[in-house]
């Protein structure tokens, strides 16, 4: 039997912390009665459900949150903000975890490896804005 | 003979399970029956007018009532028949509703035996006799026992209503486990705080004498008038005395363990509980003093200014007269010892929510900055761990403690109020906050100061190094965990005390499954207790918070009140007596009585004297113990006479 090691150190204390100030929500506010996965059309989809995640997020299980798909098959429709009984807006940390994602582990795209056929058949402003979005720049 | 029969339908309680109207058409078949009659609800007004009505126009000279429990409404019927001016025991209950319709599903069969009771019981109204019911003069003082929170409101309740009472404490000082508490959900008042004042107050109230370091040792008699016995054990320093310098303290040689710090710091040989404590008073313990008999060492009283050490006290026995007594001798923690799981007592850093409690406090034995007992660390991570030995009914408690929830979520937040960046995990198995403003406080513990819930039990505890490996399950993300924590308190359960489970022996009360004192009634007499007279508050029922003990001790005090406040009392009629010419003086109802009421006294007969028994009418409790137990069949009670009850059987035997 494995088990899981809780701590409180300075990494799962930043990766909460940092949850908390991209979604502007005090995670520890959720109580587990898991509205948010019970009304979420796409929770079966998930691979955790929401309510897991957040528990993951209250303890700063970083990898867990960010090896599952759970945030990035939300649709932001909002059904467990406007449901969630302690007022969280979940979607908001469901986009904080798609963003903590972007800003910290960044797939970077290098203008030279992209093959030429594709160059030529993308528009210029798809271009840029996957520069301005995915480069290390 | 007119006996009037009324079989209640209780709604569809009793109708769904025997057929009322076959019952009634059977009653008027029987002998003697004048009415008989079905009515919805017989306890509401109209049933009991139609009674009435038929008492007067019919002339009935008896009564039976078929429908529930005589627990729950005999004394209403006794009152309506009263009215119409029958004896009230000409009254007979039969239940068919928790003896049939309650615990039976077959229509036709449950029938059966409705009327079958209702035969039986109309052979035993026929004998039936009108009795007088005695009374007795009352005591107007009440005892309280225990002086924690339950016992000093309860005292401070009755002696505000003008009465005198006598409050009893087997420690040193009133204050019980409240006075150990640093803090109290859900409003973090500081303990003492709240507490004192009413200490103080019980210390300063004339209508209150306080023995302390005393316990209640015999209660004889009955409601109005119990004779206590109580034993007061030598203080060894004369309260009014001792002005609490401390002079002796600093002499005293011997080292031991402070009870009030939970054994987590050293007191001396003579040492005052706390400084708060009332009587405010040192005092000495004869188990740890070097010598009082004979002297050893002598050194307190050398220096004791006031001279108010007194080797020479001996233990007390005070008697005296109650008219109502209050037991409030509340609760113990389940032994950390049982739970092996846990390190059974044997990790230092692994402690109890009232070591907690005292390590935390700015009056405890680290004077406030929360440091570990093994080495005096200065904690940072807290593991609390609830239900330690509650909800689990294979191998420790039953039942839930009711307050854990609370009290480690308030240790939680104060210990990071505390530690601010300290962490504090909690596991439990559900969190119950059924209090006011409990909810909110438990949402103020994990949003204001982050403290974290992990739902899922603690399989095991292992020193590792200086810390204690966590080992354990989080049962929402379905794994298993660990984590290392500098400390773990365990939200240990609530048990009766042994004051509660001596008390109750001493006053023989019935307990529950669990050890606790049993109400009269889980609801509606939830302070009333198995014998008339003697009332209880707080934890000794079963677990309580604070809000619910004050108000339960208040309640106990008002049912005190009403009896000390009356002049006499009726006592039950359905006493034992005895036949003297068939008593052979054997004395096994003497044994048999748990109530002391029968003694042999002697009698002449034919020019000489015998043994007889004889009842104290004022002590029967009308239990019936004796009567069943006569070899000669000398003992009867009265209400319950043999003929009757062989009336009742031989009518059951008949199909």
């Amino acid at each position: 039997m494995s088990y899981d090691y809780i701590e409180f150190g300075e990494s799962e204390k930043e990766f909460t912390s940092k949850i908390e100030e991209i979604s502007g929500q005090n995670i520890f506010s959720c109580y587990q009665c898991g509205k948010c996965s019970a009304g979420c059309a796409f929770s079966n989809l998930m691979e955790k459900t929401i309510n897991h995640t957040m528990q993951l997020v209250q303890l700063g299980k970083k990898e867990k949150v960010l090896q599952s798909n759970t945030h990035w098959v939300c649709a932001s429709c909002l059904t467990c903000t406007v449901r969630c009984p302690r007022e969280i807006d979940v979607a908001a940390v469901m986009e904080a975890i798609r963003e903590y994602t972007l800003r910290y582990e960044p797939e970077t795209i290098e203008r030279l490896d992209l093959p030429e056929e594709l160059l030529k058949k993308i528009p210029n402003i798809a271009l840029v804005g996957s520069f301005r979005k995915k480069s290390e720049l | 003979m007119r006996i009037g029969v009324y079989v209640c339908e209780c709604g569809k309680n009793i109708s769904a399970t025997v057929d009322v109207e076959k019952v009634v058409d059977y009653a008027k078949s029987l002998p003697y029956v004048a009415s008989s009659r079905v009515y919805k609800y017989m306890c509401a007004d109209p049933g009991q007018e139609l009674i009435k009505k038929d008492i007067e126009e019919l002339k009935l000279d008896k009564v039976i009532v078929a429908a529930c429990s005589p627990r729950m409404h005999e004394p209403t019927f006794r009152a309506a028949i009263e009215d119409k001016g029958l004896n009230p025991y000409t009254l007979e209950i039969v239940n068919i509703r928790e003896q049939v319709s309650w615990v039976h599903d077959d229509k036709k069969k449950g029938t059966k035996k409705a009327k079958s009771l209702v035969k039986s019981s109309v052979m035993r109204s026929a004998l039936m006799e009108p009795l007088d019911r005695k009374k007795v003069g009352v005591t107007h003082k009440a005892l309280v026992i225990g002086a924690g929170i339950a016992g000093i409101q309860a005292a401070l309740d009755i002696a505000g209503s003008g009465y005198q009472v006598t409050l009893v404490e087997k420690t040193s000082s009133i204050g019980g486990k409240m006075a150990q508490l640093d803090k109290t959900f859900p409003t973090l008042d500081c303990s003492a705080c709240i507490l004192s004042p009413k200490m103080v107050d019980v210390g300063r109230n004339p209508n209150i004498t306080l023995i302390a370091n005393a316990e209640v040792e015999q209660v004889d008699g009955y409601v109005g008038n119990f004779e206590v016995k109580i034993k007061k054990k030598p203080r060894y320093v004369i309260e009014d005395k001792c002005t609490m310098c401390d002079d002796c303290v600093a002499v005293c040689p011997v080292i031991a363990h402070d009870e009030y710090n939970q054994n987590l710091s050293p007191r001396k040989a003579i040492y005052i509980a706390f400084p708060q404590a009332i009587p405010a008073s040192y005092i000495i313990d004869p188990d740890d003093c070097l010598g009082i008999d004979p002297l050893i060492c002598s050194k307190c009283k050398d220096v004791c200014g006031p001279e108010a050490i007194d080797f020479d006290m001996k233990p007390e026995i005070i008697e005296d007269e109650f008219g109502a007594i209050v037991v409030a001798t509340g609760y113990d923690t389940y032994p950390i010892e049982n739970l092996g799981e846990y390190g059974q007592g044997n990790i230092p850093d692994v402690i109890t929510g009232l070591d907690f409690e005292r390590l935390i406090s700015p009056g405890g034995p680290s004077t406030g900055a929360l440091r570990r007992p093994s080495d005096g660390k200065l904690v940072k991570n807290v593991v609390f761990i609830h239900c330690a030995g509650s909800r689990d009914p294979a191998k420790h408690l039953p039942y839930c403690s009711k307050i854990c929830c609370m009290y480690s979520t308030k240790q939680a937040l104060m210990f990071k109020h505390e530690v601010r960046d300290g962490t504090a995990v909690n596991f439990y198995i559900d969190i119950r906050t059924g209090g006011k403003d409990y909810e909110e406080f438990y949402q103020r513990a994990a949003e204001e100061a982050k403290v974290v819930y992990i739902r899922g039990k603690v399989s095991e505890l292992i020193q590792d190094g200086d810390e204690i490996l966590v080992k354990g399950v989080n049962t929402l993300t379905a794994e298993t965990v660990e984590l290392h924590a500098d400390l773990v308190v365990l939200a240990t359960g609530i048990i009766p005390s042994q004051g509660t489970k001596d008390i109750a022996s001493v006053l023989r009360l019935s307990l529950g499954i669990n050890g606790f004192i049993k109400e009269a009634h889980p609801k509606l007499k939830p302070v009333e207790t198995s014998i008339t007279g003697v009332f209880v508050a707080g934890c000794a029922t079963g677990p309580k918070d604070i809000p619910e003990t004050v108000s339960q001790a208040g309640r106990a005090a008002v049912r005190a009140c009403n009896i000390i406040a009356q002049d006499e009392i009726e006592v039950e009629a359905t006493i034992a007596h005895v036949d003297e010419m068939l008593c052979r003086g054997c004395g096994v109802c003497v044994e048999t009585c748990p109530y002391s009421a029968i003694t042999l006294i002697d009698t002449k007969r034919f020019g000489n004297t015998y043994k007889v028994a004889s009842v104290n009418e004022a002590l029967c409790k009308g239990c019936g113990s004796c009567a069943a137990a006569c070899l000669n069949g000398a003992i009867n009670q009265f209400g319950f006479e043999d003929k009757q009850i062989l009336a009742m059987i031989q009518a059951l035997g008949e199909e």
